[in-house]
């Protein structure tokens, strides 16, 4: 068989839940093998198996037709299996040469020769068009250029089956594009690909075949050849998946949030947000269009009291917001749905149930004269839970334990449910699968329907343009326009975004 | 599966102070002692009749109050390494109190009490606003402030409570600690009321941490600081008020050694390792209240069952100290032991 990676009948278990029942995985020498399934169907699972962080219950693996016992990384590296993993593993303050050599640093009489390395790391990264400075440090460069880096780390240990989790969830689209050019220009040179991404098209564009998990059962592998997304995503769900969101006209009320002249810094000093002026009303939803580094996220942690603001001018409905703490302005009325879950939206030592009321814990029901009230916080909990298919074993477990995806589910439903006047959603979806999405975006319209307003914040164009009913193209510290959905297209968008303000609004 | 978390948890200090005690034996019987009855004396040191288990009980005192100052930061991601200087400053204030004034007992035993609660507090609060503020690392500052401690101490005791002498007065007893009751029934130990106080504030740790609002902010803050800020909660004053706990936890532990063991401070060449030990009891405890009871009760008989061995047993001081010191390094290094038993884990199902 010309298989370089057998996983077979593998089974894995976690306290409480069955990750991986029996799943078969075969990848092809040369291919770009889909992995797909639901938020928490345990494809970093399956992954982590493969790549010797877990050991599995039962099950074999083979790697070119021999049985192998992946006892840990090490040997993985061994056997040629490099892991590009969702969240970077770097030393910011090193350089790109000394994070790739890290642990296998190449000796010139017992000391490091990092020259040499550089060498390497230069002609690998020319090799593979990946475009990598080796001298830069990891602090100096974008998040795009860290998974190069990550990519090259993999190489230089000499993997020939590269294994890539959810890596275009934390990309912009310029850098998806380029990435799907490094991933071709892989296996071109024979390297053999396990990607997971929650994004079909990409799927469709650059994989051969693709294997289908559902809640820890192998579903099948398909041809993406013979198949096409809808049948895709059925096949995860199990379930027919509706792509575009139904929704009415927006009804746009009265202003709820109005930003004047706002001028925000980043912690360099460096003015991000420059003299910004935006409004958004109850009942609708705006979308900030945006590349990356426009001063989005200052503008966001601006609103939501995380970063002081120069001059100008935030208010909710006509009650001051700027630079009040983060308590008062959650107190206004306003949920924030964070960009880096990890960073802002869970304290991921605790357990998912008492991370259902980070924001709240201090007050009725769920605490009383400072003693906290667990049973009214877990039956909370137990309800978000439950309403937003949080999948995990239970409430008590540890949010790091939960899947990225069902991670973000829960962050959601917190924000959601304290029915805010205000919700800033900034990259709701990242890392979420085809049904959630769908779930999620129904969920944003209810609640505009409800008579709410949404400042909706994402790189995902579609998404914009999906969700929004205005379109406010953020470029270099400001609103450069603002645009109907209905009466632009991605393109147009694209060019708004890139400071092109020959593009007409509206299209005329 | 075969251990649960929980086991693990529950085995791994377990297992450590086994191999601590293994290894001493091992020791001992390399310099040509006997282990056995070596270990014999520490036992009949620390429970051979009432007089060694009240002197036990005594010695577990103040070790509960530092291992839950240590513990108490550890719990906040803060490491107090400060806790033996905590312990200086919360003694002298206790014994200040004790021999500045007489008052009824119902005032001046509370007070003196908390005068070493306050006097710690302060001295945890120093590096906390530091670290708040200005992010200047904890350990770094509490080390520098337990030779302060030590030193500022040593000048109070010459200068300023005596003229010239290496010692105060002693405390009024209405200062005290100190019970005929329990002194009697343990053949006049010295043992005193302070162990209600320790398991009280074991209680009040639990409490505080664990079913407090306070308690989810502290721990929230010393998990992820940027999660906690995002929830609305003040980072810098949780930092600050967990040392500022930390640091009066440390200073109880001192008024322990004030107002009950000694009932006045001397001059001090050297720290008491009441605070360093403290980090070892909070270790060995998994940095939980009842933990840190446990292995505090574990700590103080090793160090008074110790002191009969050379004289039963023949075992030279030095060679005890050595069998303390291994017992210390297998629940520090504890982590090597939760690996093995990780390894073991994954091999076998
Ligand atoms: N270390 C762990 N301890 C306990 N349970 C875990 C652990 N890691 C994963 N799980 C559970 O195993 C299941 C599969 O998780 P996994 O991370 O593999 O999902 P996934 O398919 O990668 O999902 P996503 O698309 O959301 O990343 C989930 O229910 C998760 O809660
Ligand atoms: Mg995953």
């Amino acid at each position: 068989m010309d298989y370089v990676i057998e996983m077979l009948n593998i089974r894995k278990e976690f306290p409480g839940i069955v990750a991986n029942d029996n799943i078969n995985l075969q990848v092809k020498k040369g291919e770009i093998h889909a992995l797909l399934g639901e938020n928490g169907a345990g494809k970093s699972t399956l992954m982590n198996v493969l790549f010797g962080l877990y050991q599995p219950e039962k099950g074999e693996i083979r790697v070119r037709g021999e049985k192998a016992n992946i006892t840990d990384p090490n040997v993985a590296n061994g056997l040629g299996i490099g892991m590009v993993h969702q969240h970077f593993m770097l030393v910011d303050t090193f350089t790109v040469t000394e994070n790739i050599v890290l642990g296998s640093e190449p000796k010139k009489m017992g000391r490091v020769n990092l020259k040499k390395a550089e060498q390497e790391v230069q002609e690998l990264s020319e090799r593979y068009g990946l475009n990598v400075d080796p001298r830069a440090k990891i602090r100096d460069i974008s998040v795009g250029m860290q998974q190069r880096v990550e990519i090259l780390k993999t190489l230089y240990r000499g993997a020939e089956i590269l294994i890539f989790d959810e890596p275009t969830a934390v990309l912009t689209p310029q850098e998806i594009k380029e990435l799907i050019q490094i991933m071709k220009s892989l296996v071109s040179e024979g390297k053999s690909i396990i990607l997971i991404t929650h994004k079909l098209k990409e799927i469709m564009e650059v994989c051969d075949r693709c294997t289908v998990i559902r809640k820890g059962q192998g579903i099948g592998t398909v041809d993406v050849a013979e198949t096409n997304p809808t049948d895709l995503a059925s096949l995860m769900v199990g379930r027919e998946v509706s792509f575009s969101t139904e929704k009415k006209p927006a009804e746009p009320q009265e202003t709820y949030l109005s930003i004047k002249d706002l001028r925000v810094k980043d912690v360099r000093g460096v003015e991000m947000v420059k003299g910004l002026n935006l409004d958004v009303k109850a009942g609708e939803i705006v979308g900030i269009a945006g590349v990356d580094g426009n001063g989005q996220s200052e503008l966001i942690e601006a609103i939501t009291g995380l970063r002081k603001t120069e001059s100008g001018e935030i208010k909710l409905h006509d009650k001051a917001l700027t630079n009040l703490t983060p308590r008062k302005v959650t107190q206004s009325g306003i949920s924030h749905i964070p960009q880096d879950r990890h960073k802002f939206g869970l304290v991921l030592d605790f357990p998912i149930g008492e991370n259902m009321v980070l924001q709240s814990y201090y007050d009725k029901p769920f605490s009383k004269n400072g003693v906290m009230n667990f049973k009214n916080i877990y039956k909370k909990a137990n309800e978000l839970i439950e309403e937003y298919d949080v999948r995990t074993p239970d409430a008590y477990t540890k949010a790091r334990a939960l899947s990225g995806g069902n991670q973000q589910k829960a962050i959601i439903g917190r924000e959601v449910d304290r029915s805010p006047d205000l919700i800033i959603a900034a990259q709701p979806t990242r890392g979420l699968d085809v049904g959630a999405i769908e779930f999620i975006h129904q969920r944003l319209i209810e609640e505009r329907d409800k008579g709410r307003a949404v400042l909706l914040l994402s790189f995902e164009l579609e998404e914009i343009m999906n969700l929004s009913d205005r379109i406010a193209v953020m470029f270099d510290g400001q609103i450069v326009s603002e645009v109907k959905p209905e009466e632009t297209n991605e393109q147009d968008l694209g060019l708004l975004m890139a400071g092109n303000t020959t593009v007409k609004a509206g299209g005329e | 599966m075969l251990f649960s978390n929980r086991m693990i948890n529950i085995l791994i200090p377990i297992i450590s102070v086994l191999l601590g005690l293994l290894s001493g034996a091992i020791i001992m019987f390399f310099f040509g002692y006997n282990p056995v009855e070596g270990y014999a004396a520490l036992w009949n040191g620390a429970f051979g009749d009432s007089y060694f288990f009240g002197e036990t009980i005594r010695q577990v005192t103040p070790y509960i109050l530092s291992g839950l100052a240590v513990a108490f930061a550890l719990r906040t991601g803060l490491l107090n390494i400060g806790v033996e200087g905590q312990v200086f400053v919360g003694w002298l204030a206790s014994v200040w109190v004790g021999i500045s004034f007489e008052l009824p007992m119902v005032i001046h035993l509370p007070l003196a009490v908390l005068a070493a609660a306050l006097a710690g507090a302060f001295w945890g609060f120093i590096p906390g606003i530091l670290k708040a503020k200005l992010g200047v690392h904890e350990v770094i500052v509490t080390i520098m402030m337990n030779y302060i401690a030590l030193y500022i101490s040593n000048e109070m005791v010459r200068s300023v409570l005596t003229d010239g002498a290496d010692r105060t007065p002693e405390i009024f007893p209405t200062a005290s600690l100190a019970s005929e009751w329990l002194a009697s029934m343990t053949f006049y130990s010295r043992l005193h009321y302070g162990i209600l106080i320790a398991l009280f504030m074991a209680a009040v740790m639990w409490f505080v941490l664990n079913k407090t609002t306070t308690g989810f902010e502290l721990r929230s803050v010393g998990f992820n600081q940027n999660a906690s800020k995002y929830a609305g909660m003040n980072v810098s004053k949780n930092i600050v008020l967990a040392m500022v706990i930390s640091g009066a936890f440390a200073g109880l532990a001192g008024a322990m050694e004030g107002l009950g063991t000694f009932g006045y401070m001397n001059v001090k060449s050297g720290f008491t390792n009441i605070g360093f030990d403290g980090i070892a009891v909070a270790l060995l405890g998994a940095n939980t209240a009842l933990g840190v009871v446990l292995a505090a009760f574990l700590f103080g008989t090793l160090k008074i069952g110790a002191l009969n061995m050379p004289t039963e047993a023949g075992v030279p001081t030095e060679l005890v100290e050595i069998v303390i010191a291994l017992i210390i390094f297998f629940v520090a290094s504890s982590y090597i032991i939760r690996w093995v038993f990780l390894r073991f884990k994954k091999e076998g199902k």
